[in-house]
């Protein structure tokens, strides 16, 4: 039986797509056999980040309809054994996804799969519900903003009575990912500290995602960042991953590089 | 500290203002979330369940309240045996 992970915010544009990408690859790497699922009908972006664009023929709403089977929708990564897309349709029709259908697919996956990475769509709406429907656990990505941290109590309230563990009575286990850290900002008293997001929403810290150029680049190149070692994003993704299989690994990147003398007297 | 910073010094930083506000909105929701909390189907289930291990009890013996009393949550348990003193 897979596990199976939502990967959700509630706010738009925080990290969701890039946590998913770099998180199932981060897995796939440890030997696990890995599938991430894009929720976000009408506005596919895994694939591109994945870097699987141009071998996109059926995607998960086909499956849903009959119209494929998972063996044709689903896409091997080409670089990474154990890793598997599929995709989200392009559809503009909001009800292509429903409880059954996804129910079936999962259900399916999960014979195959060791974990199933379920990229969510922004808001709370039905693909963001449906997304967050059958999880085991949820990675609550949150930007340390207010807008953002205030999403993601919005979402962790659904996710406590909405799911369906929550109303089977049983909880959905959440871990906080705390995204686009600037430790310079948080020092200039200008960003919320990775402690106070933690104070105020309460949740088990996974892990801290700096702010990095790196995030860019590889979504330039359609490479997950987790796999380029040299990038402190990547890092700090890789770390994530060890984290949630149990690994006990200190934080990083929380504290603010020591600027140089001209950083230091514009203060910038 | 940059130069600009020095001119700044004495107000409140932005982002414990923004922590200040996020408290009370967190709190405020998970409050209202509280008064009717989802696991009572299944406490009331589980309860049933032991109960039955000492006395035969009818299904809708075990009745469950959750009543705001101020700030506090008040778990109201009511639970009906019947009576064998004879
Ligand atoms: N750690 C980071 N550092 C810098 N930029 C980042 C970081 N994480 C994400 N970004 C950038 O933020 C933007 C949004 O990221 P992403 O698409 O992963 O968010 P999302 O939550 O999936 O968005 P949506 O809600 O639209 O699905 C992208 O341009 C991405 O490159
Ligand atoms: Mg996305």
């Amino acid at each position: 039986m897979a596990k199976i992970i939502v990967v959700t915010s509630g706010k738009g544009g925080v990290g969701k797509t890039t946590t998913s990408a770099s998180f199932a690859c981060g897995l796939a790497q440890r030997g696990h056999k890995t599938v991430v699922i894009d929720f976000d009908v009408g506005l596919r972006n895994l694939d591109l980040i994945m870097g699987c664009e141009r071998r996109v023929v059926y995607d998960f709403v086909n499956v849903i309809h009959g119209e494929a089977n998972l063996r044709q929708a689903l896409i091997k990564d080409k670089r990474f054994d154990n890793l598997y897309i599929l995709a989200a349709s392009q559809t503009r029709d909001k009800d292509a996804l429903t409880q059954d259908g996804v129910g079936k697919v999962l259900e399916e996956l999960s014979k195959e799969f060791d974990f199933i990475i379920c990229d969510s769509p922004a808001g709370i709406e039905k693909g963001a519900m449906l997304a967050m429907h059958f999880a085991d656990e949820a990675l609550v990505v949150t930007n340390p903003e207010v807008s953002s941290v205030r999403d993601s109590d919005r979402v962790l309230g659904i996710l406590q009575s909405k799911t369906k563990l929550a109303m089977e009575g049983k909880g959905v286990k959440e871990h906080l990912v705390l995204t686009r850290y600037s430790p310079q900002r948080v020092a200039q008293g200008e960003m919320l500290s990775v402690d106070d997001v933690q104070e105020i929403l309460a949740v088990e810290l996974l892990g801290v995602i700096p702010e990095s150029q790196s995030v860019l680049n590889s979504s330039n190149a359609g490479l997950p960042v987790i796999a380029e070692p040299s990038a402190d994003a990547g890092q700090a993704y890789s770390d994530v991953v060890d984290r949630f299989l149990g690994e006990d690994k200190p934080m990083r990147f929380l504290s603010a590089e020591k600027k140089g003398l001209l950083g230091r007297f514009f203060g910038s | 500290m940059g130069l600009l910073d020095l001119f700044r010094a004495n107000e409140k930083k932005s982002a414990s203002v923004a922590k200040e506000r996020l408290q009370l909105i967190v709190a405020h929701r998970r409050a209202g979330n509280m008064q009717a909390p989802v696991f009572l189907p299944k406490l009331q289930e589980d309860l049933l369940q032991v109960i039955r291990k000492y006395v035969q009890v009818s299904d809708d013996a075990v009745k469950i309240d959750v009543e705001r009393d101020g700030d506090m949550d008040v778990l109201e348990l009511n639970i009906v045996v019947p009576d064998n003193r004879d």
